[in-house]
């Protein structure tokens, strides 16, 4: 098991986002994580590299408790995990190639000829050949977005994190970056978790789909079970029916907008 | 039986201390494990050694040009002033003498230290607040860089080394300016000045004006740092945190100037 989340727990300024999530990921799996905006996806995605620490709960990435980790051992373990933020997060005030090399200027043995060959090879893999000179504000979305998992993939990363890669793209460019999701499965045999509110992405990439609902993994299952389940506030996700999904709850205040 | 019901309403205000002091206690908190983490952050030169030669063009270098126009004016209205004041009691050669001590303790460093609060703190904090709010600082940690080593460690060193020069510059700057006045609409001639400026001259005021100077560049571009890194809530986080930079920059600019006076004078 590759990734492991344990009874999760996690509150902000007493709103508990997290109530005892549970999730497996299989080694060489493409997991999905769906759930409305505001549900506490991407504070999941955090606990894993640990930029946040559970309040209880266990979290095991690559058989290591990352909330028990050292510094030294959390680097170690981050060098083994691209993570490809919802806004991409490139650097703006370095060219694309630049923040493609970023990660790998940290790791021994890489000379600029190396990180320089390796970053033309990156580029090709997410179609931005020609563009490394560029800086992020030169970009469109999709291609920003394409960066930045350009710059996850780099140093060759055993798991990556996929945070909503598909937020605010058109039909066409959710396409390609979810063939790229895909396609960095294939190429690089990498174990992945994609967080999404994107169905028809999640239907797309994953081998499982889990809805987080209230804190916890209401539903998990293939994607040919989440078509025919029956759970009532699966069904109002997946259909997008409001009624469904909150049945006579009104939506949390919110909840409705914003990560 | 209470003489007057406790209601919540009463209570108010007590609860609003109380968090007020909380939130106070927790900031003192934050940065100290700020300063702390920092200075163990030194040591991964490999991450900060070569951010610090833009830096200190940043912090010093692209901030050379508003000290030295601040300090123009300074020295000009000091030489007025002065004269004003002295001319018919004092004999005039004190104008150089007047305009020499107060550039070198106290105006050089203060007023640059403060127009540098608002030019390079705010500046700071902007930077690493949108950062902070674009997730940039959390992508250089799953890059497994320290963000302490890579972007607090070379400003505040930049601020530290730099600081001392821009304010010697606005020193000689003031002076100069002083001196041109003087020459030019007091009737002073060169000698005087410079007698004047001789008088009470001591070098270990230089020496004071740079402490002073290293300090307000640790506390502008520390504080900056970490306001920046604490920035919550998007454009308008990020305006707050600068704000909030050149307020409490220019709050310990003027308690460390006191406190500076009071214990190396």
């Amino acid at each position: 098991m590759s990734i492991q989340l344990s009874g999760l727990r996690k509150s902000f300024g007493g709103k508990e986002v997290l109530r005892g999530f549970t999730l497996t990921v299989e080694d060489g799996e493409t997991s999905a994580i769906v759930g409305p905006s505001g549900c506490g996806k991407s504070v999941l995605l955090k606990h894993l590299v640990g930029l946040l620490r559970p309040d209880a709960g266990t979290v095991f990435v690559d058989g290591q408790s990352v909330p028990e980790l050292t510094k030294k051992e959390l680097v170690r373990l981050r060098r083994r995990i691209g993570y490809v933020f919802q806004f991409a997060a490139l650097f703006d005030s370095m060219t694309i190639a630049a923040n493609i090399g970023m990660g790998l200027r940290r790791l021994p043995g890489w000379d600029r000829k190396r990180i320089a060959s390796r970053v033309e090879e990156c580029l090709a893999l997410v179609d931005l050949n020609g563009l490394g000179e560029r800086f992020p504000a030169q970009l469109s979305g999709g291609q920003r977005k394409r960066a930045g998992l350009a710059r996850a993939i780099a140093a060759s990363p055993k798991y990556l994190l996929y945070d909503e890669p598909t937020t605010g793209l058109d039909p066409v460019t959710t396409s390609v970056i979810d063939q790229l999701i895909l396609r960095m499965r294939d190429e690089l045999g990498v174990t992945a978790l994609v967080v999404t509110h994107d169905m028809t992405s999640a239907f797309r990439v994953a081998d499982r789909i889990t809805l987080l609902h209230e804190g916890t993994a209401r539903f998990t299952g293939a994607p040919a079970e989440i078509r025919t389940a029956t759970d009532d506030v699966l069904r109002g996700f997946v259909d997008g029916d409001p009624a469904l999904y909150y049945g006579v709850q009104q939506p949390q205040r919110g909840q409705e907008d914003g990560a | 039986m209470l003489l007057f019901p406790v209601t919540d309403h009463l209570l108010r205000p007590f609860a609003a201390s109380g968090r007020g002091t909380l939130t106070a206690l927790g900031s003192v908190g934050q940065a100290w494990a700020l300063f702390t983490g920092s200075l163990r952050a030194i040591g991964d030169l490999r991450v900060w050694g070569p951010m610090l030669l833009p830096q200190m063009a940043r912090v010093g270098v692209a901030s050379v040009p508003i000290a030295l126009f601040i300090a123009t004016f300074t020295g000009i209205v000091m030489s007025l002033q002065a004269s004003y004041t002295l001319t018919g009691t004092i004999p005039v050669y004190f104008v150089g003498t007047l305009v020499g001590k107060t550039m070198i303790l106290e105006l050089g460093p203060a007023l640059t230290g403060l127009t540098l609060a608002g030019r390079v703190g705010a500046n700071i904090s902007a930077e690493l607040g949108t950062m902070r709010v674009t997730e940039q600082v959390d992508a250089l940690e799953t890059l497994a860089y320290n963000p302490l080593a890579y972007l607090v460690v070379p400003r505040v060193l930049a601020g530290l080394v730099m600081f001392p020069f821009v304010v010697l510059l606005a020193v000689a700057m003031g002076i100069a300016s002083g001196w041109i006045t003087a020459l030019e609409l007091l009737d002073m001639s060169s000698a005087e000045f410079i007698k004047g400026l001789r008088l009470f001259f001591a070098p270990w005021d230089v020496w004071f004006a740079v402490i002073k100077s290293v300090s307000f560049g640790a506390v502008v571009t520390g504080v900056g740092c970490f306001c920046g890194l604490q920035t919550e809530q998007g454009a308008e986080g990020v305006g707050r945190s600068a704000t909030r930079t050149v307020v409490i920059s220019s709050m310990l600019i003027l308690c460390l100037d006191a406190f500076w006076a009071a214990t190396l004078l």
